[in-house]
Parts: structure tokens; C-alpha cells; sequence
């Protein structure tokens, strides 16, 4: 178990780079807590295996340091991080039967067979497979040998983290269910610092204690589900979480007012901003208010999901989700107001403002 | 939809038909001839019924060749595919090493058998070759056209050399198609190095070592050109092989009769080690 630190990690791939797009990672400075549950989120591409292969030791950093427990580790071999990670794509030892895959990792620690009987047999109830231990693993399923993965990281719960790549993506939905369950059972049982990459933000948002947002190579946001709702750090948080994302509109600041096109929203405070600065409002869906005051939109299409309705009209021009609520009338020369808490003003697409 | 049966299709097979009769079937044929029949020239031929084959496995010359074979071929095999393997595993998987390597491997295969014949009888030569006279300057009582043994290390280092190469690309061909997750997971599951051989690569090269084994043992259990070029089957018999005998007795003698239910005899073998070494090597797919 332990704290990891991350100090100024850099990681391109190629051997001279040069500016920040040679860099599959730019420049990734946080720490994650002891024994804590975080989900990695972020579109195809930017860095998450990356970021796990370093934490794993499986690539070494071009630059900066990993601590783990205020230990630096970034010369030490996987084996001696002792950190399980679980891969995107399944990887079993054909050869070997179910059972003797999940002991692998077991037996070449050296732990007791006593152990190891033990430990693989919880294991194989875990994921469901102990009807199919004395099978040769070759022949099983993807979803099998996905569970088979997952349970040779499991299986070892001592270690100082374990790292999973996105690993139920091959997993049926309900199987899905149970095995996130369990992770989260094993995870308190035995406190382990749990990282998960998903693509997946349901999955990110329930699981984990804290979600951290990558976007191009950078860490973008770490924070609870509710504060990446209600204040993301950058306009891509809040565009990739949330459905629909948030609303981010071009906007001129004029005090305590921001100008979109020729419509003054009013705001709750007087943002400071360099006059160069390139300005957009972000404002969720969620706190978009339809109805017969306000500023004119036109709608364009009105989609009932069930528990409410998403309106997507034209806004200044600019295209723009709102949610109403399922009784909620829609009146045919529709107008809306925002809520002015709600609203976040962003500078070259980060937070600016209430810097709190 | 309904099939159509239509037996014009046989004539697109035909050309391969034809191909395969002139180039097998036919001379096959001619020998299987020969072998029944027995001839004291002016073209006049009497059945010979068995007598052909009865007599090459009554002869003791027969299987002196056929014990050199086997354990040439055995020997050959126990050094060349563990050494392929080795050099395979040895080599650079990504960057400028890679075509280096491969050109250098390739580059035996690409000498004709007689040259590499005549290659190593000149390099093993006690007065002019390299090989022979750094011997003799080291003190190593060697020479091949005397002494049975010398001849026997050189026509197996010869054999080693021309063609442990084939056997290391197609291992390597095996190897490089192994995803690197593979070896990550190995190094996250803290795998031994020979763990990382016995259960990721192993594995992974079977089917092409299943080819290499096959073609190495074929290809050694005929060898012909290169004995004969450098030891002429010598010194006495001890690196006479069958293919040599069966050439002696051919061309040499021109017994025909004898000779052509010596081939058969010989193809048969080789037929039959081929299907054991492939029953063994696909048989540990089956279970599971
Ligand atoms: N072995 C490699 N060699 C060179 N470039 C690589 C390598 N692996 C990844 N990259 C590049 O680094 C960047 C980040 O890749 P990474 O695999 O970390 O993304 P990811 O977030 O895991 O994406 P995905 O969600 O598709 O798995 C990508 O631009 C990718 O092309
Ligand atoms: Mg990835």
C-alpha cells in the first residue's frame, strides 16, 4: 500500500523530442492517496496507458520521478514496485489451465502452494470460473479470459497498487455489474490504491472516489464526481462529462456581464481576464431554465429520453442543449435564463475566476 | 442457393494434375518399375518380383547407411534447432540490428550445395585451409580425409553453418508476432526469464518449429552434395549416407533393380519419421 507520487512526469516515445506534441505525456504532476479508488478518464489517445505503464514501471519516464510512499522508484523493475496492472486486451498463457494461470503470479513470488490453493480458488468464485479451473485457457471465450486477466491481478493483494486499462470492456453488461461490484468489495477488503481507466464515464463517476480527467497528454482535472459536474477545471471536462456536456459558448466580458453575440448574460461576479485571452461560458444543460422570459432561442428538436427531455436549439447561433423537465411546457417562441451561480467563465479554455 | 454440380471444374485442377504427374507421379512410377523387374542390358527386362527388396534389407551395407543417417540427422537436430532457438530469441526486435541480422542469417541459404561443399573442403585442408591449418597451429590433431571423426565434426559444422540459419528466421518470424502485452503481463506477473520462454515464447514458435524440425530432418536425412564434395563418403564408409550409397549403386554400378527399391525403401522411411515428429509435435494441441 501506498501514496503515489508523481513529480514532473514527461514520457514521448520518440527519441528527440522537441516540442510539447512529440509528447504522449506533457507534464503530469499530482499525487494519489494511499488506499484511494480513482478512475482515468479521457478520449482514445491521450496518455492513460501511458501514465499506467509508467506508474507500472513497464516504461520509464523521459523525465521527472515516481515516489511510492515517499520512496523514488523510478529505477526499480516492475517486480519491485510490486503493482498489479490489468491490460486493455486479455493476455493468458495458453498453455497453462485456468488455475494454474491465476497462480502464476503466485508461484513465481514463491508463496506458499497452501496460499496459493487458497487464494486461487476464492479467486476463480470471484470471477466465476470454478467450474472451468482444470480447462486449458486457450479455448475460453474473450470475456473468460478478460475475467482470467483481472483475477491474476486480483489474486495478488498485497501489492502497492493495482492498475486496470479499461479492463470490462469485453465483459457483458451484467457480468459487468458483478465484477465492479466485487472490485469494490476487494478494494475496501484489502485497501489497495485502485487506478482505473475507463472510456466509460458511468462506470468512472460510480466507482470511483475520485475521477481524473486526461485530456492531450495533461492530467486536466482530479476531483469528486460533483465537483467535475459543477466546476470543471477545463472546458474539455466539462464537454466529456455529463450527457448532454456542457454548453460552451464564445462570449466578450463587460464586468459583471458577459456578452454572447448581442445578448448580455448576466453573471455573479466580475471576472478579471487579459484582453488577449480567448473567452467562453460554460454552462450545464442542467441549469439552463426554458420558458417564456429571458433571451430568445430557437428550438430546433426536442428529444424525450424518458426521465426528461433534451431541447436542442440555436442559441446566438451557437448550438445549445437544455434539459426540461418532462411536464415542463414548451412555449413556441421560447426564451431562456441560466442560473448565474451556475455559469463558469473560462480564458483560453481554463477556469478563471471565483478561484476558489 | 442451390449447388451446382459440374464437373468442367475438374479442368481447372487439371494443369496442377498435370504438373504434379510429370514432376512425381511419373518418375515415381519408373522407379517402382525398375524395382520389380531385372534386366543384363540390350534393354530386355524379367520380373524380379521381391527380390530387389529383400535383398537391400538382408544387406548389412544397407543399414550401416541408414544407422549414419539417423544418427546424422539426430545430431543435426540436437544442435541446430536449440541453437536456432537461442540465436532467435538473441535478436533485435526493433531498429537497425534488425535487417542487419536477417541479411547476415540469409546469407548461408543463398550458397548453392556445392559450393558450400567445396567452400569447407578447401577451409578444412590441413595444408591450405584456414579451418585445418589453425588447427594443426593450435595443436589439434586434425584431418578429415583420414580420420572418421574429423570428417564426421566436419560435415556437421558444415551442416550447422549452412543451415541453422533457416531455422532461427522462422523462429524468429514466430517470436516477433508476439504482442508486447504479452511480455508486459509476464514482467507484471514477475516471470523468470525461462518462465517468460517456457510459456509465452515456447508456445508461440511451435507450429514454426513443427516446420523447421520437418525440414531439417528431411533435408539431412537426404544430404547428398555436401558429404560428397568435401568426404566423398569417406574416409572408408563412415560418412557414406544412403543418398551416396544409393548414387554408387545407381551410377556407379548401374544397378538399377537394386538401386530404385533402395529409393523406395528410402522414401518410405522419410515418409514415416515425417508423420511420427508431426503426430508428436500437434499432439499435445489436441488435449485440452
Ligand atoms: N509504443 C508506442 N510508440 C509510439 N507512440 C505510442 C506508443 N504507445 C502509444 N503511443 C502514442 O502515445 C499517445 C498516447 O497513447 P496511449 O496508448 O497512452 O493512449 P490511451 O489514452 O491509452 O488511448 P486508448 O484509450 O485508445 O487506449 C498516442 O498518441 C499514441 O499514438
Ligand atoms: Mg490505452
Amino acid at each position: 500500500m501506498a501514496r503515489i507520487t508523481l513529480d514532473h512526469i514527461r514520457h514521448a516515445y520518440g527519441p528527440n523530442p522537441v516540442s510539447d506534441k512529440d509528447y504522449a505525456l506533457r507534464e503530469v504532476d499530482h499525487e494519489w492517496e494511499d488506499g484511494g479508488a480513482y478512475a482515468l478518464l479521457g478520449p482514445s489517445g491521450c496518455g492513460k496507458t501511458t501514465l499506467l505503464n509508467i506508474i507500472s514501471g513497464l516504461l520509464h519516464p523521459s523525465h521527472g520521478r515516481i515516489l511510492f510512499g515517499g520512496k523514488d522508484v523510478t529505477n526499480l523493475s516492475t517486480q519491485e514496485r510490486n503493482i498489479a496492472q490489468v491490460f486493455q486486451f486479455p493476455v493468458i498463457y495458453d498453455t497453462m489451465t485456468v488455475y494454474d494461470n491465476l497462480a502464476f503470479p503466485l508461484r513465481n513470488r514463491g508463496v506458499p502452494e497452501a496460499d496459493i490453493d487458497r487464494r486461487v480458488r476464492d479467486m476463480l468464485e470471484i470471477i466465476d470460473l470454478s467450474d472451468w479451473s482444470d480447462r486449458k485457457a486457450q479455448r475460453l471465450t474473450a470475456d473468460q479470459k478478460q475475467k482470467i486477466s483481472l483475477g491474476r491481478g486480483l489474486v495478488r493483494n498485497d501489492v502497492n497498487a493495482i492498475l486496470f486499462d479499461e479492463p470490462l470492456t469485453v465483459i457483458d453488461p451484467h457480468m459487468k455489474w458483478v465484477l465492479r461490484s466485487q472490485l469494490k468489495r476487494l478494494h475496501k477488503q484489502f485497501g489497495f490504491t485502485m487506478v482505473y481507466v475507463t472510456h466509460d464515464q458511468t462506470e468512472a463517476l460510480t466507482f470511483a472516489d475520485k475521477v481524473v480527467v486526461m485530456y492531450e497528454g495533461e492530467i486536466v482535472q482530479i476531483g469528486t464526481p460533483a465537483e467535475l459536474f459543477e466546476r470543471p477545471r477545463h472546458t474539455f471536462v466539462g464537454y466529456f462529462i455529463g450527457s448532454p456536456g456542457m454548453n460552451v459558448l464564445p462570449a466578450r466580458l463587460d464586468g459583471a456581464r458577459a456578452m454572447v453575440g448581442d445578448v448580455a448574460v448576466t453573471l455573479d461576479h466580475a471576472p478579471q481576464a487579459a484582453p488577449t485571452d480567448k473567452i467562453e461560458i460554460g454552462i450545464r444543460p442542467e441549469f439552463v431554465r426554458i420558458g417564456r422570459e429571458g433571451m430568445p432561442v430557437r428550438i430546433s428538436r426536442v428529444e424525450d429520453i424518458g426521465r426528461h427531455r433534451i431541447v436542442r436549439a440555436e442559441f446566438e447561433g451557437q448550438p445549445i442543449a437544455i434539459i426540461s423537465a418532462e411536464d415542463e411546457d414548451i412555449p413556441a417562441d421560447a426564451r431562456i435564463t441560466f442560473d448565474p451561480a451556475a455559469i463558469n467563465i473560462y480564458a483560453n479554455s481554463w477556469r478563471i475566476g471565483a478561484k476558489a | 442457393m442451390e449447388k451446382t454440380w459440374n464437373n468442367k471444374a475438374w479442368f481447372l485442377v487439371l494443369p496442377v494434375l498435370v504438373l504434379v504427374a510429370f514432376s512425381a507421379v511419373i518418375p515415381l512410377m519408373t522407379v517402382v518399375n525398375y524395382s520389380v523387374q531385372d534386366t543384363f542390358g540390350n534393354n530386355e527386362f524379367f520380373w524380379a518380383g521381391t527380390d530387389w527388396f529383400s535383398q537391400i534389407l538382408s544387406s548389412s551395407r544397407f543399414w550401416d547407411a541408414l544407422g549414419r543417417n539417423l544418427i546424422f540427422s539426430f545430431i543435426i537436430l540436437a544442435i541446430e534447432i536449440p541453437l536456432g532457438i537461442f540465436i532467435a530469441l538473441n535478436m533485435p526486435k526493433h531498429g537497425i540490428g534488425v535487417p542487419v541480422c536477417l541479411v547476415l542469417m540469409a546469407l548461408p541459404l543463398l550458397i548453392p550445395w556445392n559450393v558450400v561443399g567445396t567452400i569447407w573442403q578447401v577451409f578444412g585442408r590441413v595444408d591450405i585451409g584456414l579451418l585445418g591449418h589453425a588447427l594443426e597451429a593450435i595443436g589439434v590433431d586434425y584431418n578429415y580425409v583420414r580420420n572418421p571423426a574429423d570428417a564426421w565434426a566436419t560435415v556437421i559444422l558444415m551442416d550447422v553453418w549452412h543451415w541453422t540459419s533457416l531455422v532461427v528466421l522462422l523462429c524468429y518470424a514466430g517470436l516477433v508476432s508476439i504482442p508486447d502485452a504479452y511480455y508486459q503481463a509476464a514482467k507484471i506477473d514477475g516471470a523468470s526469464r525461462w518462465a517468460v520462454f517456457r510459456y509465452i515464447q515456447l508456445p508461440k514458435m511451435k507450429r514454426v518449429l513443427l516446420i523447421a524440425v520437418l525440414l531439417r530432418f528431411m533435408d539431412s536425412f537426404m544430404i547428398y552434395t555436401e558429404p560428397f564434395v568435401v568426404t566423398g563418403g569417406g574416409p572408408g564408409n563412415s560418412t557414406t549416407f544412403l543418398s551416396i550409397d544409393l548414387v554408387k549403386m545407381a551410377i556407379g554400378q548401374f544397378d538399377l533393380g537394386p538401386a530404385a527399391a533402395m529409393s523406395i525403401i528410402y522414401f518410405l522411411i522419410i515418409l514415416l519419421m515425417s508423420w511420427v515428429f508431426y503426430t508428436v509435435m500437434t499432439s499435445s494441441d489436441a488435449d485440452a
